[in-house]
């Protein structure tokens, strides 16, 4: 570790936010936003892969792990659909254009995207699950004719709690794209379906020999998700899941977000089922 | 008959049933169209008769007094609709709406009850085929109680 | 191999401070042999010893004026190098946003003086962890880059050393600028020295040194070989890392919880542990804001916080945590262990928790392995 081995160049502190200003702040639902940031320097948004996150700063406040829910091919903005849940959150919710955030990023793993060409995808998610598989969505639509066929099933709380309404009911509208909505319960406003996520699996068309599977959302939903996908005898190495844990750094320092041997900020979030199996079913891990 | 016969030896529900047990239950069976907004049968009425929905959507609702109404599991086409009828004592336990116009393919429960009286073979096949859609409906349940996706999940 | 004299020693801090170090080492304060600035000679904990077991650290008394005849304290390197509680930048409102402004400070070039064998490893390991993957820790980067350091063999260790087994030590090998070995025979008191990096070259150039005779060698070889036999404590790493991924349900588990305290003593004497809470800070006006980072503790049960509930909610799950982590997952993590032997996390767990043992009782049941090739 002597210093002329690293005169080079400079390390850059990975723990320094850079500052944006907030364009748009939208709501989603009674408590989920939508922020669309553009970098207050010259220098451009930095291109994101679907499925990675960014670490957003509120001055003085506090900084949140936040996936990234826009679509890769607009990367001049950077879009992140947020749940107001802690003290961070709730503070982002109450900006507006021209405020100034922080962000450290994008980090981690992403989905599969580039493993799907020549076959089909099915994207399983639940609640607020949906905002980090946007862009994969995104992605392959841009692709479309490379993938076979494609399923977005999607399960939320209430009628109330569904994300992207619009945008879903434009996603419908593509023939070739099968997007299913159900609720877990609802009043009689809601012609569409209910039950748990898991029950628009079996009556999804896809080659489970030959699918990719992407799953996000709570841990207890992917679990009888992903218990589902098998069932319908798809392989584990084929289902890929997005997990969560207490990140602090982002950057393998913090030790917050160790899941088993991995670290979920650099490994993940984004993982091969059959890579973390083992750990999956594991209590405290 | 013979339509109903078809329709039964193709869904997934039926598969394995040999021939003249399909011949049996074709015999109870009728098709019923339920337009949008009818009710299809309601919590606490006596249960007579289970639905192979055909096309459509139902629900199933609770009432939820100062909540209204509450749907809590729609019921879709290629679905089995009610057990009630196989379970003592033969009533409904939920209200069942027809969301959209729906097809169904109902067989009568009375008539089914009497044959597997007669044929045990028959009643352990129906039974082996319904307890399988009622421990799916309970761990969908279990899971809806989690209620995985709220303000404290 | 060169010889210094103890009379001479005074002259390693000389040339240490004009060399622009502030020199860092053992100092006996509050009745424990601890790390700190030290100003000359005088101020090493001479002819003291300490006494450690599952639980137990004392200071006593030798019989002789041995200037480093001690092992471990409950301080490590790595409060220097990567500081308990460090500010990351500090940033300031400025119209609609504000200015992050980083820490820049240059920090002193530090010798630390009295670094043992199982000590290099762990800052080796430390090393991997902040500058070996893909983002490097500026903070700890710039630091370890102006630290000189000062290897000790250890001649006498004690009853919660295992370097042996982690293959850490006793002899201080590689990763130093410069190694000493403090040889007392009855009234003569000297110290052999060797180089280990240009630096250390320097620094030997300018000190009053004999050349060790031919025989001298054997003599340290002897000493140090004495000491590899008598570590107090030894652990079987042998597949270790299968051992505990296969057993995340064994009942030692819970055993082990019903003693530990949860208290985290053994994350923050233990010299690899790296964990770590980031804290975002504003003061009253709400016009200056600073990030800080401070070290935390799988065992503390916000550790593992994620919306709607901890992760980690009883002792045994946390307990595993750590000593999973530290033998086994490390080494995915880092290509190496996390432990080096020293015995910190036996000798100040309050309840005396004792790390080899937990692992000797989780391999008592296993079903015999075959022996690899």
């Amino acid at each position: 570790m002597r210093k002329e081995s690293h005169l080079v160049e400079e390390t850059v502190d990975p723990m320094v936010p850079r500052p944006f200003v907030v364009r748009e702040s939208r709501e989603e639902t009674r408590d989920a936003f939508t922020l669309t940031l553009e970098p207050q320097e010259a220098n451009g948004a930095p291109a994101f892969e679907p499925g990675q996150f960014n670490m957003i700063y509120v001055f003085g406040v506090g900084e949140v792990p936040v996936s990234i829910s826009g679509d890769p091919r607009q990367p001049e903005v950077l879009v992140h659909t947020v749940r107001a849940v802690g003290g961070v959150t709730r503070a982002l919710q109450k900006l507006g254009p021209g405020d100034i955030v922080g962000v450290r990023g994008p980090f981690g793993s992403a989905w599969p995207v580039d493993k799907a060409k020549g076959k089909d995808v099915v994207i399983v998610t639940g609640g607020i699950g949906l905002a980090p598989l946007r862009p994969a969505v995104c992605q392959i639509l841009g692709q479309r004719e490379k993938i076979g066929k494609f399923a977005l099933l999607y399960g939320a709380r209430t009628p109330k709690d569904i994300l992207y309404r619009e945008q879903l009911g434009q996603w419908r509208s593509n023939l070739d794209l099968q997007v299913r909505v159900t609720v877990d319960n609802a009043t009689r406003d809601w012609y569409g379906t209910v039950g748990v996520v898991t029950i628009l699996i079996h009556k999804a068309r896809f080659d489970p020999a030959n699918t990719i599977a992407m799953v996000c959302g709570p841990e207890i939903m992917m679990r009888f998700v992903v218990q589902e996908l098998i069932k319908e005898r798809m392989r584990e190495q084929d289902i890929y899941i997005s997990m969560e844990r207490n990140m602090k750094c982002a950057v393998g320092f913090c030790g917050h977000c160790q899941y088993g041997p991995n670290f979920i900020c650099k490994d993940g979030p984004v993982f091969r089922f059959s890579d973390v199996r083992h750990l999956f079913g594991l209590r405290e891990i | 008959m013979e339509k109903i016969k078809d329709l039964l030896m193709q869904h997934p529900f039926f598969k394995g049933l040999p021939k003249e047990r399909l011949d049996l239950l074709a015999g109870c069976g009728s098709n019923i169209h339920f337009k949008k907004g009818e009710c299809i049968f309601k919590m606490g009425e006596e249960s007579n008769h289970f639905y192979i929905v055909r096309k459509g959507r139902v629900s199933l609702e609770m009432d939820g007094a100062q909540h209204g109404p509450i749907r809590v599991q729609t019921i879709e086409e290629g679905d089995i609709l009610g057990w009630s009828w196989l379970i003592p004592p033969h009533k409904w336990s939920f209200t069942a709406f027809a969301v959209e116009d729906v097809n169904v393919t109902a067989l009568d429960g009375q008539c089914l009850r009497r044959k597997c009286e007669e044929d045990h073979d028959l009643g352990y096949e129906l039974l082996k085929r319904f307890s399988a859609v009622l421990a799916k409906r309970l761990e969908w349940t279990r899971m809806q109680l989690l209620d995985v996706y709220g303000a404290n999940a | 191999m060169k010889i210094l004299e103890r009379n001479n020693f005074h002259r390693l801090f000389d040339v240490l401070k004009e060399s622009g170090f502030d020199i860092i080492g053992p100092t006996l304060q509050d009745q424990a042999i601890v790390y700190d600035h030290l100003e000359g000679v005088e101020d090493l904990p001479e002819g003291w010893t300490d006494e450690q077991a599952p639980g137990k650290y004392r200071v006593k008394k030798r019989n002789d004026k041995a200037l480093f005849g001690y092992v471990v304290g409950p301080t490590s390197w790595k409060k220097f190098l990567y500081p308990p509680r460090q500010k990351l930048w500090s940033a300031q409102k400025a119209g609609s946003g504000f200015e992050v402004a980083a820490e820049e400070g240059v920090p002193q070039k530090m010798a630390f003086l009295g670094v043992r064998s199982c000590e290099l490893a762990a800052i080796a390991v430390q090393d991997k962890i902040f500058c070996g993957g893909s983002f490097v820790d500026p903070h700890y980067k710039k630091r370890r880059e102006n630290v000189f350091l000062a290897a000790v063999n250890c001649a006498e260790p004690k009853g919660t050393c295992f370097c042996v087994s982690m293959n850490t030590g006793p002899r201080a090998l590689g990763g130093l600028d410069l190694s000493l070995t403090e040889m007392i025979e009855g009234e003569r008191h000297y110290f052999f020295l060797r180089s280990g990096s240009a630096e250390g070259e320097k620094v030997l150039s300018r000190l009053p040194l004999k050349d060790a005779e031919g025989g001298q060698q054997k003599k340290e070889d002897a000493l140090l070989e004495e000491a590899r036999r008598h570590m107090g404590r030894a652990m079987d790493t042998r597949d270790i890392k299968r051992l505990l991924y296969d057993n995340p349900d064994h009942p030692q588990w819970d055993k082990a919880a019903e003693r530990c305290l949860s208290c985290a003593n053994c994350t923050m004497a233990c010299p690899t542990c790296f964990c770590s809470t980031v804290e975002d800070v504003s003061d009253l006006t709400g016009e200056h804001a600073e990030r800080w980072r401070k070290w935390d503790s799988c065992f503390s049960l916000e550790f593992s916080y994620i919306h709607g509930g901890n992760v980690r909610q009883s002792t045994k799950g946390r307990y595993r945590q750590w000593m999973t982590h530290k033998l086994a997952s490390w080494q995915d993590q880092f290509g190496t262990s996390g432990c080096v032997g020293c015995g910190r996390c036996i000798s100040w767990c309050p309840a005396g928790i004792d790390i080899t043992e937990e692992v000797k009782a989780i391999r008592a049941d296993q079903p015999a392995r075959a022996e690899s090739p």
